[in-house]
């Protein structure tokens, strides 16, 4: 499975990217995609919804599962990625790039500690 | 042993299975279970074979009376079933297979469910439907939180015309949700649509009308389906699907979602069930509709195929956060509404509306013309109107039957105030003759 | 096959239908209450729509042409005399509401009489006070059995707010919970397959409403602690909760009553015989202990004292109606005729074959086959494909290479505890050899697994369709022609 070095990620198995700014964008990962299988709809959360870190903010549909997706940070709801309404399949095509999700706005990097770096994600997926 | 041909086991074979499983008797199978709690034999009428069970059966059916002839309606009808509806039901390969859940050897059931689909969309002028749920008044219950999902809202407003039968369901289901239902009381037999837009407001998530109503009237609901939308809430409306070959649909009013029971497509009365509620409504909705749905797609060898799909809206995979519990449909009476719809057809299905609307008409005309009969409400009926009696409709009704008629039905049973108001339907089953010695029936007994 | 929409001809017509014997009064309906175009719907012969559906059944696998190992199911054979006496007129012309009219009930004494007698028997069945038959499919049994708990604890002033399942409970468990009020506290098994009593200990407190609990349980195991599962519950106020999917491994010999359950739903379409229909309609009828009578919905089936039966429509502490009137008749009317034919004996005869028939597949399979709970099971037996995945051959697989073979795949992936799972009941309608054949089977595939995986990742290539692209339905979503 691939895990970016620069990323961070949840226990949930969502990454987040720190872009400045206090903009984090976020998607799930590689591991995710693949328990998930293919996937066929994302029920994307409105731009301007907040969030706290570890909410509920959204679900993806697969043709096996339907997952809740997790906010890996406190944050608002800037941009979603609107290419996935027609194209789910890019998450599992590209979870890290044109699958990502979702960013939030004013989020603090300081919730960094209570997010997994790559090395610490990839020990919990070994584990599982 | 051997109490029952059901179980095709001979000793021998008993004794070979015992053997390999390294047991002696078959109670030591149940050696888990505490001897306390194991029975030694119900109490239980002895078994019957199979020639005095159907003798006894036909024994208690006689006891029904199937005889009168049925002017009972109510949302359910005495339609006629061709004989090739019950052909197919017949098949064993429909009747005794599983739910769809292998694709590739249940491609029977899914076409047919797929076509059902399509014909309760073609019916009801919607996009999308679901391949079937338990009842109408299921579907209803659905409908409103379904709605509820959808709007993020709670307020429901409900036509008291809405069958009384369905509303009592409602409450029933709906006691635990935070759903508040309200009420609208019905005017002259119909919506009283001032009062239902005066209490719209941006926290209803539905209103919920039915046509034609209880009371057998129809009316276009577009007026107050835009005012609804204007506040943001969504239209259910439940129908009767032999009236939509000849009567503005839902679709054409706007209605979000379209509900109903499907009994009338080809499916018994049977005292009650099992019966067919269906759901339609707008393809931007379509993941929030509860049930099964069947979609299109192929196989690696591009084979056109059919399979359940948006399953992950269901309680095997959502669980406690599924769209709803409801695990089955109701595929059988599916498939003989779907067969129904074929035979009947484009011209036909016209031609039974046709056929109950008139034959309605000229009850309706024979029996208002009875002294001291009279026409409850001016609104336009479908095959089933009300007609006001000079005494309470129970006891003429009671009459009735001592006639050989199941004339109606007493409405005052679910509204009161209207003791002397009986609810009459009219088929394709009725004829002139049927109908003119009502007539003479009631104006002997009135 | 094409669907019967693409077969239409304009003009061709189905059936005839009878000219209008009374005055024509087609202005009636003005023009702004009629729908501006006909419905599209087929123009088609009998024949057309008889040879469509009669091709279309062909396509399918049933109970009538194929073995269904398909655990928690219960696919056993359905005996035509109940189909024949479902179809009598003076049944399947029944009006619902014809015991609403003046003295009615006397217009319907026999089905009154099939209801009440249906229910006796069935309270006998699980050790139960009382049923009632309305609920439509089991399900909605689950949902009625959900809703009279919430109003006997209404009713005692107890303020619940969740209800603990374990963790291998069909999916329907925890969606019914969430329907009638309630929060879900999963409960995990104990190495054994049974409930962990320990973490029930821990959970239960004054807020547990009730516990839902399959007996036996999803991997077709007795659930060994039942009796102190229910005191424990019972201690707190909480109802016990009989998810009675599997009453086929006790019908006959062993009750959900004396085991200490308050209430329990059947699957009239599982254990008492009454067809599939390729996914309903069903009948979920449910049992309550004595306290729960008063919350019952309404109307009751009574039989008075002249022997006449009668529906009781006063009932001030129902849940209400869960059917429009006495749930699924016709559904009910099989299983009645089942019940007749078999009796007690024949019952007993049902849950030892079942029990009987999945112990001699477990056995026969635990070869080839990882079996994790390797004890004596009850009706069902839960097997793994772990040994086969080495080889990546997944559960899946060898559900599709089973269909090559002529049988219909067991469950799959549930219960959800178990890896790879493959959930095998074979029902006592079975005969040994078909069990040899179906076990020979699944030998064959063990075997192809270790030397041609490939062959069972094709899977199957005899059935009409080959694997459906899945995830293009889903994104594609074509639901009507």
């Amino acid at each position: 499975m691939h895990v970016p070095e620069e990323l961070w990620y949840t226990k949930e198995h969502e990454w987040v990217r720190f872009e400045g700014g206090g903009r984090a964008r976020m998607g799930i990962t590689d591991h995710a995609q693949h328990e998930l299988g293919d996937i066929t709809y994302v029920d994307l959360p409105g731009v301007g919804k907040q969030v706290t870190q570890g909410a509920e903010l959204m679900v993806i549909e697969s043709v096996k599962a339907a997952s809740d997706v997790y906010a890996p940070v406190s944050g608002t709801v800037g941009e979603v990625n609107t290419a996935l309404a027609d194209a789910p399949e890019l998450i599992n095509k590209d979870p890290y790039g044109g699958g990502w999700l979702c960013v939030l706005s004013g989020v603090d990097e300081g919730e960094k500690a209570r997010l997994l770096s790559a090395a610490e994600y990839r020990a919990l997926l070994e584990r599982q | 042993m051997g109490h029952t041909t059901y179980v095709p086991h001979v000793e021998e074979e008993r004794a070979e299975m015992l053997r390999a499983i390294g047991i002696e008797s078959v109670e030591e199978l149940f050696g888990e279970i505490p001897r306390e709690v194991q029975v030694e034999r119900l109490n239980l009428p002895e078994g019957m074979p199979e020639i005095e069970v159907e003798r006894m059966l036909r024994a208690l059916a006689r006891r029904n009376r199937t005889d009168l002839v049925c002017f009972l309606g109510g949302g359910f009808y005495d339609h006629y079933v061709p004989a090739a509806v019950d052909a197919i039901l017949q098949r064993g390969e429909f009747y005794t297979a599983y739910t769809p859940y292998q694709p590739e050897v249940s491609q029977g059931t899914l076409q047919a469910a797929f076509e059902f689909q399509t014909g309760i969309c073609r019916l009801t002028g919607m996009e999308v439907a679901n391949a079937s749920l338990y009842d109408g008044g299921t579907a209803i219950f659905e409908a409103m939180t379904m709605a509820a999902r959808c709007t993020g809202r709670s307020r429901v407003l409900i036509d008291q015309a809405v069958s009384p039968i369905y509303r009592k369901m409602l409450h029933t289901y709906s006691a635990k949700l935070r759903i508040a239902q309200e009420e609208i009381p019905a005017r002259n037999g119909v919506l009283d649509q001032e009062a239902m837009s005066a209490a719209l407001d941006d926290r209803v998530a539905a209103i919920v009308l039915q046509n034609p109503n209880f009371f057998g009237c129809i009316e276009d609901y577009t007026g107050i389906i835009e005012r609804a939308h204007g506040v943001g809430a969504l239209a259910i409306m439940s129908v009767y699907p032999i009236s939509l070959a000849i009567v503005k649909t839902p679709g054409e009013m706007g209605a979000d979602i379209v509900v109903g029971e499907g009994q009338s497509l080809g499916i018994p009365l049977s005292f009650g069930g099992p019966y067919l509620g269906f759901m339609a409504t707008r393809k931007s909705l379509v993941r929030k509709m509860p049930g099964r749905i069947v979609g299109m797609t192929r196989d690696a060898q591009g084979r056109r195929g059919f399979v359940l799909t948006l399953q992950a809206r269901e309680q095997h995979i959502r669980r406690e956060k599924a769209t709803s519990n409801i695990c089955t449909n109701q595929n059988l009476c599916a498939l003989a509404a779907g067969v129904y719809l074929a035979l009947l057809g484009k011209q036909g299905l016209i031609e039974v509306a046709e056929l109950c609307a008139d034959n309605a008409s000229y009850a309706h005309e024979r029996l208002t013309a009875i002294p001291g009969v009279t026409r409850t409400f001016k609104a336009i009926f479908f095959n089933e109107f009300c007609i006001t009696l000079p005494r309470d409709a129970r006891d003429v009704i009671g009459d009735l039957i001592d006639r050989g008629f199941a004339a109606g039905f007493p409405v005052g049973r679910y509204y009161p105030g209207m003791e002397n108001v009986a609810l009459v339907a009219v088929t394709e089953m009725r004829t002139k003759e049927e109908i003119d010695r009502l007539a003479a029936a009631l104006e002997a007994v009135v | 096959m094409k669907l019967i929409y693409e077969q239409s001809r304009p003009g061709r017509r189905g059936v005839r239908v009878p000219e209008c014997s009374v005055p024509r009064a087609k202005a009636r309906i003005p023009a702004r209450l009629r729908r501006k175009e006909p419905a599209a719907l087929p123009e088609v012969s009998e024949l057309d729509v008889i040879r469509h559906y009669t091709n279309l059944s062909r396509l399918n696998f049933s109970v009538d042409t194929n073995y269904y190992p398909l655990g928690s199911c219960t696919m056993k054979y359905n005996p035509k005399v109940c189909e024949k006496v479902a179809r009598l007129d003076g049944f399947a012309k029944l009006h619902p509401l014809l015991p609403q009219l003046r003295n009615g009930g006397m217009l319907t004494q026999g089905a009154l009489k099939v209801l009440y007698e249906l229910e006796r028997m069935l309270a006998e069945v699980t050790g139960m006070a009382e049923m009632t038959l309305q609920p439509m499919a089991g399900a909605n049994g689950e949902l009625t059995g959900a809703m009279i708990i919430a109003a006997y604890h209404a009713a005692r002033g107890n303020d619940k707010k969740r209800f603990l399942i374990p963790d291998s409970a069909h999916g329907t468990n925890p969606a019914t919970a969430a329907i009638a009020g309630y929060g879900v506290t999963p409960i995990p098994s104990d190495g054994e397959g049974c409930m962990d009593l320990k973490a029930l200990e821990k959970e239960l407190s004054d807020d547990v409403a009730g516990v839902m609990l399959t007996a036996p349980n999803t991997l077709g195991l007795f659930e060994k602690h039942v009796q102190t599962i229910c005191r424990l519950v019972h201690e707190v106020d909480g109802l016990m909760y009989c998810d009675g999917a599997n009453m086929n491994a006790f019908v006959g010999r062993v009750r959900p009553g004396d085991l200490g359950f308050d209430v329990v739903h059947l699957n009239l379409h599982k254990t008492f015989a009454t067809p599939h229909g390729g996914g309903g309609p069903g009948a979920g009828a449910v049992g309550v202990v004595e306290k729960l009578r008063p919350f019952l919905p309404i109307s009751r089936v009574i039989k008075r004292d002249d022997g006449t039966y009668a529906l009781d429509y006063e009932a001030p502490q129902s849940i209400g109606y869960i059917a429009p009137f006495y749930g699924n008749f016709g559904v009910l009317l099989r299983a009645y005729a089942y019940l007749r034919m078999l009796g007690a004996e024949g019952l007993r005869e049902v849950s030892t074959h079942a029990v009987l028939n999945a112990n001699y597949v477990r056995v026969k399979l635990r070869e080839k086959y990882e079996t994790p709970y390797d004890r004596m099971c009850m009706h069902e037996c839960v097997i793994s494909a772990r040994r086969q995945e080495r080889h990546g051959v997944r559960a899946l697989d060898i559900a599709k290479a089973l269909l090559d073979r002529g049988f219909h795949a067991p469950t799959v992936y549930f219960p959800l505890i178990v890896h790879e799972a493959l959930m095998i009941e074979p029902t006592e309608t079975e005969s040994k050899e078909t069990l040899d054949a179906f076990i020979a089977a699944m030998e064959e595939i063990a075997e192809l697994a270790e030397t041609e995986p490939a062959r069972l990742h094709a899977a199957p290539v005899t059935t009409p369709v080959g694997r459906l692209d899945e995830a293009a339905a889903a994104r594609e979503m074509i639901l009507t022609a």
